[in-house]
């Protein structure tokens, strides 16, 4: 035995390198294409989208066979990409996760033994994760907004992606799943306990506009204008609504949420212990 | 081999709301030998280690790994290998990638995942998820993460728990073999015991303080429990003498235990008076019973704390 350790440690030269910002992306883009979960939450997002696209640009068919009036409502954009609403589910929590699984079975330890550079380790988890969901989240919004489409032209109500809205809306559904993702990164890398940050999360989006109908009707729609939902959507839709936020600042508010987060995150990681 | 301490604490000071986990620790650690870090359960011990790689920010006072704050290091990897006691694994990677991540944050290549994973003997399970290996298996495992680097300094908390005898002396084995190629290997436990056979020097703490600093031969030597027996017929009559002399005695039927002599004078004292010896031997203390009466006050400490 002494032989194999004489051999094994102490004869391997150590490589010149340092640690850099390249090798920290490296070794998180390892860690998040070595656990299930990421693959199940890119699928789980994939599937519903697609799923929901088409059911809701079936019956849209069906309904405009009927009634033809209802043809000119229609956003068909927002209608074939319904689904990114349930698929924000998964892609907020996969940003929770990325981070708050490492706190949660105690990988963190060995991640910053070996990346005591804490704000350097979160950049390169941060890029590696958002990167991925954008691309995630593109591919997922002009697929399901092609077949869709394809779909509502049978009731000939489609649009094509060539038209400046609907390109604006499927390229901004891959943008705001990708802002969703940086919200629950944010909530995740602040809050560390998995359940708290999902909460949070959950919070935030859903429960924070049921809480706004209470406000006083006089601010109540401003509130809820700048609600992560509602700013967040507006870049989906085709047919904005007079009382909500253009669709690039919409999807800044959103976005901005998820700053705050990770400034909140950044702005403590150094001093935490552990 | 040169003498600098390659591990200093200086009035290191840990406080976790009320509790001072560690209280104004100063100690070196050279390389070149195996030292023990001991204390009982609560001492301070994984809280130290948890300092030196900057986990824990220190309240006030310093801890360094060859002369720098670890965040300092550029590529820690390569200098500072630990295992912690508590697990650091995301139980869903298999062993190859958890090794395979820490490595690249390095610019540690593949090769040497596939070397270290055949140094703990984990190879045939490099590609099973580490959330079913067992304590032992989790141990190589981290052992596996802390010799990437190739470093020249290696930290283990409580290396030994859970894993089976073989285990035990495999990595006993293993540290006494990286001290002797000048390593510094710094080495956690509550067991006096398993101290006694891995490390050379050691470092004794209780409720957060220093209580020794000092090699294992000279912590024995100096323990009050050390003794000398000696049966002689007439015991009544040696046990008055001694006393008087000034040693203190402790008898059990015929045997007489005595502290606070030295064999030779209590045997010229036995001569000098025509007492005749059937026996005159040094007893030496074991480790573990020196332990025990060093973190005597701290053990009294956590039986309070407890009741």
């Amino acid at each position: 035995m002494t032989t194999v350790l004489d051999n094994a440690v102490g004869t391997t030269p150590a490589p010149a390198t340092t640690v850099g910002f390249g090798n920290v992306l490296r070794s998180e883009w390892t860690k998040l294409r070595s656990v299930r979960s990421t693959y199940w939450t890119a699928l789980a997002a994939a599937l519903s989208t697609l799923a929901i696209g088409i059911i809701v640009c079936a019956q849209w068919v069906h309904e405009i066979d009927r009634h033809r009036e209802q043809k000119d409502t229609l956003d068909a954009a927002l209608t074939s990409l319904n689904g990114l609403y349930l698929a924000q589910v998964a892609v907020g929590a996969l940003g929770v996760l990325v981070i708050s699984s490492e706190y949660g079975t105690g990988m963190i330890r060995a991640t910053l033994a070996a990346v005591p550079q804490r704000r350097t380790l979160l950049a390169a988890k941060l890029v590696v994760f958002s990167a991925c969901t954008f691309i995630l989240g593109e591919i997922i919004s002009f697929v399901t907004f092609g077949i869709c489409q394809a779909i509502l032209h049978r009731g000939a109500s489609g649009v094509s992606i060539t038209d400046g809205a609907a390109l604006r809306a499927v390229f901004g559904g891959g943008l705001y799943v990708t802002a969703i993702g940086l919200l629950g990164f944010g909530l995740g890398a602040l809050i560390r306990h998995t359940a708290g940050a999902l909460s949070a999360l959950f919070g935030l989006l859903f429960a924070t506009t049921a809480l706004a109908d209470l406000l006083p009707t006089s601010w109540r729609n401003t509130v809820i204008e700048y609600m992560p939902l509602n700013a967040g959507s507006q870049i989906i839709t085709t047919q904005p609504s007079h009382d909500s936020l253009s669709p690039w600042q919409g999807i800044g508010v959103l976005f901005l949420y998820g700053i705050v987060a990770l400034a909140g995150a950044l702005a403590l990681i150094s001093r935490r212990d552990a | 081999m040169d003498d600098v301490a390659m591990i200093r604490a200086r009035e290191l000071t840990k406080h976790y709301g009320k509790t001072r986990a560690v209280d104004g620790l100063s100690f070196d650690v050279l390389p070149g030998r195996v030292t023990g870090f001991l204390g009982p359960n609560g001492a301070g011990k994984s809280t130290t280690m948890r300092m030196i790689i900057g986990l824990d920010r220190p309240t006030s006072g310093s801890i360094t790994v060859d002369e720098r704050p670890y965040g300092a290091i550029r590529r820690p990897l390569h200098e500072v290998g630990a295992v912690l006691e508590t697990r650091a694994v995301h139980g869903g990677r298999n062993a190859y990638n958890h090794l395979l991540c820490l490595a690249q944050s390095n610019g540690i290549g593949r090769r040497r995942v596939a070397e270290v994973l055949e140094l703990v003997g984990l190879e045939s399970v490099a590609k099973r998820r580490a959330g079913g290996f067992s304590l032992g298996m989790s141990q190589r495992l981290g052992l596996a993460a802390a010799l990437l680097g190739d470093p020249p300094v290696l930290l283990c908390d409580e290396p030994v728990n859970g894993l089976d005898p073989e285990g035990i002396v495999w990595i006993r084995t293993l540290l006494r073999s990286l001290a002797a190629e000048g390593r510094t290997v710094f080495v956690s436990s509550h067991l006096m015991s398993e101290m006694a056979q891995t490390a050379d020097h050691v470092i004794v703490v209780g409720k957060g303080r220093l209580i020794a600093d000092e090699s294992v031969e000279a912590i024995v030597s100096r323990s009050s429990l050390n003794s000398v027996r000696v049966r002689t017929p007439a015991h009544r009559r040696l046990a008055e003498l001694v006393t008087t002399a000034g040693g203190s005695v402790r008898p059990e039927h015929d045997t007489l235990y005595i502290t606070g002599m030295g064999a030779a004078q209590i045997g010229d004292l036995a001569a000098h008076h025509s007492i005749a010896l059937h026996e005159l031997s040094p007893q030496t203390a074991s480790l573990e019973a020196a332990f025990m009466e060093l973190t005597a006050d701290s053990l009294d400490f956590q039986a309070e704390l407890a009741s």
